[in-house]
């Protein structure tokens, strides 16, 4: 029942997306992966190039074992990997309530929710590692802090409704992005995400439902709604990118077919989604300069903050220093079990030898 | 949902069904509490998953209990509106989670019991029992395979895995005698066919733990002693806290629906 309802909601956001044709930037890696146009040149011959652009804009897939410029694979080795960091990052601030949700049903849903960012996790470290990177090699840089992972999992979730808010507003944001990277030039990214995208949605649908439950409840549970939407609103614009105009993406990308969308484009297709959806759960965005205007059927938001956007990425956000606490002291104390392992695997080898 | 904790009947059957619907909540939301934590992402999924089984369990066998007692009480109040005392789980399954041996341990001891418990229960008198019963086996199984394969790498890995190991058994050896033993109230149903006794388990259980000790080359503990009182529902101090954090929501939000 479940991979049914998944399966139809996925269908409707990828006819959703499917008339659009514009540029995109990968959400979850906020336009940090970005190679120098030099780079383009720098390897292979101008007729190696030309074969490989005329594949790309015949919309045939790249796949692992063929020719492709170095800097199309560093540029996807970057992207894959930060988005398989966010993933696994992400499990923190929802794992934060998997002991304290307040029903069963909740309980399970959300452990089986956070099980799914993990999976996410692996299936896109297995994609990076189909261009010769390793995920021990990956992960080591997440550690040491030479990759990044999204802004958006440096916001503390102190309420349950934090859990609602996560799923219907930063899951709905991811998958505005993540729809159109399953049509990316790369074969195992697309194929990735085909599979991360239907999961996605159903989260997201999980998360707004937790949200009415909410917003119909008594007082204090309509406070809590209101409370986490203020929190998660702003932080989860910021997750598409800087503005277009300041952008400092080169055009590589969406030459390569990695991106579809701008980030001011999805950024308002997710707000268009959104404010609609905020007003039938009877919450206030909060946004005092929102308004729908008439003339482009679009709603207008006010003035972002990209100071605090850059104070997170800089590693400066609420969470910023917890976060990797807690990944570096899971890795760290889970040590002896992975050499555990190793050993065990290497006795038997030798006891069949 | 009333704030106030809910009021247990003495019904034999109500109460043998909440002793292993308590047992598979508890070590659910152990496990539960490793999500994100493990040391590999591979242990992050599957540990989730051993949850997962076992809070399905747990939901399946409180929504019987709530047709059997006829009181009103849906699965979220027998899971979160008891008092501790009336919480009927093992003293093996609340105590903390410790380190990944200890853990894996836990998981280890207590899956080749209730392998071989679900085995039997499918052939319960109890229609409901045995149908619970018919799926749990499928779930447990994997769960034991998976404990059991790491009790054997880490027993034989590094010094320091089997140390570990070693460890882990010794500190919860004294618990796992509580799972071989009945209670008094459960003779009838044991005569009817509807529970199984699980003493009659007991060697079996040995036999299958002893031949992964071995394999693993660590050493079961030889104490007799086993410590008894959670199926009476005379805790240790970790169910406090560990019902703090579960209860949580519902007793500073009392009558939400959620």
């Amino acid at each position: 029942m479940h991979l049914l309802l998944k399966f139809i909601d996925f269908c409707k956001i990828v006819s959703y997306f499917s008339g659009l044709n514009l540029k995109d930037v990968a959400m979850y890696t906020q336009g940090l992966t970005h190679e120098p146009e030099a780079a383009v040149h720098a390897v292979g011959d101008e007729a190696a190039l030309t074969r490989f652009q005329a594949r790309i804009d015949g919309e045939q897939r790249i796949e692992p074992n063929d020719a492709m410029p170095a800097a199309y694979r560093r540029t996807l080795v970057r992207q894959i990997s930060q988005h398989a960091h966010s993933e696994i990052v992400g499990m923190l601030p929802e794992g934060n309530w998997i002991t304290r949700a307040p029903t069963l049903r909740r309980k399970v849903a959300l452990l089986a929710k956070v099980q799914d960012e993990c999976g996410h996790g692996l299936y896109l470290y297995a994609a990076a590692e189909t261009l010769d990177a390793t995920r021990e090699q990956l992960y080591d840089d997440l550690l040491a802090g030479k990759a990044r992972y999204s802004s958006i999992f440096n916001y503390p979730t102190p309420t349950w409704a934090d859990i609602g808010a996560i799923g219907w507003l930063v899951d709905g944001a991811a998958l505005m992005n993540q729809i159109p990277l399953c049509r990316c030039s790369y074969g195992p990214y697309a194929r990735a995400m085909i599979r991360v995208c239907k999961e996605e949605s159903f989260h997201q649908r999980q998360g707004y439902e937790i949200m009415l439950t909410l917003a119909r409840g008594t007082p204090a549970q309509q406070r809590m709604a209101q409370d986490a939407l203020n929190r998660w609103w702003w932080p989860c614009l910021m997750m598409f990118g800087p503005p277009d105009g300041e952008s400092q993406h080169s055009d590589t990308s969406t030459l390569w077919k990695i991106k579809r969308f701008s980030n001011d484009e999805l950024r308002q297709k997710f707000i268009d989604a959104t404010v609609p959806q905020a007003h039938f759960l009877g919450l206030t965005i909060p946004d005092a300069a929102l308004r729908f205007d008439e003339a482009t059927g679009h709603w207008q938001h006010g003035a972002i903050d990209w100071e605090e956007f850059r104070q997170v990425l800089a590693g400066n956000g609420p969470c910023n220093n917890e976060r990797m606490a807690a990944r570096r002291k899971a890795h760290d104390e889970g040590a002896w079990v992975r050499e555990a392992a190793l050993a065990h695997a290497s006795k038997q080898a030798k006891r069949a030898a | 949902m009333p704030a106030t904790s809910i009021a247990l009947a003495t019904d034999p059957l109500l109460r043998f069904i909440l002793r292993r619907a308590d047992d598979a909540l508890v070590l659910g939301h152990r496990l539960s509490e490793w999500c994100g934590h493990a040391p590999m992402l591979e242990e992050d999924m599957a540990l989730a998953n051993i949850a997962l089984d076992l809070l399905g369990q747990a939901r399946a066998l409180y929504a019987y209990a709530g047709v059997v007692e006829g009181a009103g009480h849906d699965e979220d109040a027998y899971a979160y509106l008891r008092d501790p005392a009336d919480y009927l789980n093992l003293l093996l399954v609340e105590q903390p989670n410790g380190d990944f041996a200890r853990t894996i341990v836990r998981v280890w001891l207590y899956s080749a019991f209730m392998d071989l418990w679900w085995q039997r229960m499918t052939a319960s008198k109890d229609a409901q029992l045995a149908a619970i019963a018919a799926r749990a086996v499928k779930e447990v199984a994997y769960h034991l395979r998976h404990a059991a394969a790491w009790v054997v790498r880490l027993g034989d890995g590094t010094p320091e895995s089997h140390q570990r190991a070693q460890a882990g058994l010794a500190l919860l050896w004294p618990y796992a005698g509580e799972m071989l033993t009945s209670e008094p109230d459960e003779a009838a149903l044991i005569a009817a066919g509807v529970a199984c006794d699980p003493e009659t388990l007991r060697a079996p259980w040995l036999g299958r733990v002893k031949a992964v000790a071995a394999e693993a080359g660590i050493s079961l503990p030889t104490t007799p002693f086993s410590q008894q009182g959670g199926r009476r529902g005379h805790h240790g101090e970790a169910m406090g806290h560990l019902l703090a954090e579960l209860q949580y929501m519902q007793r500073t939000y009392p009558a939400a629906q959620w």
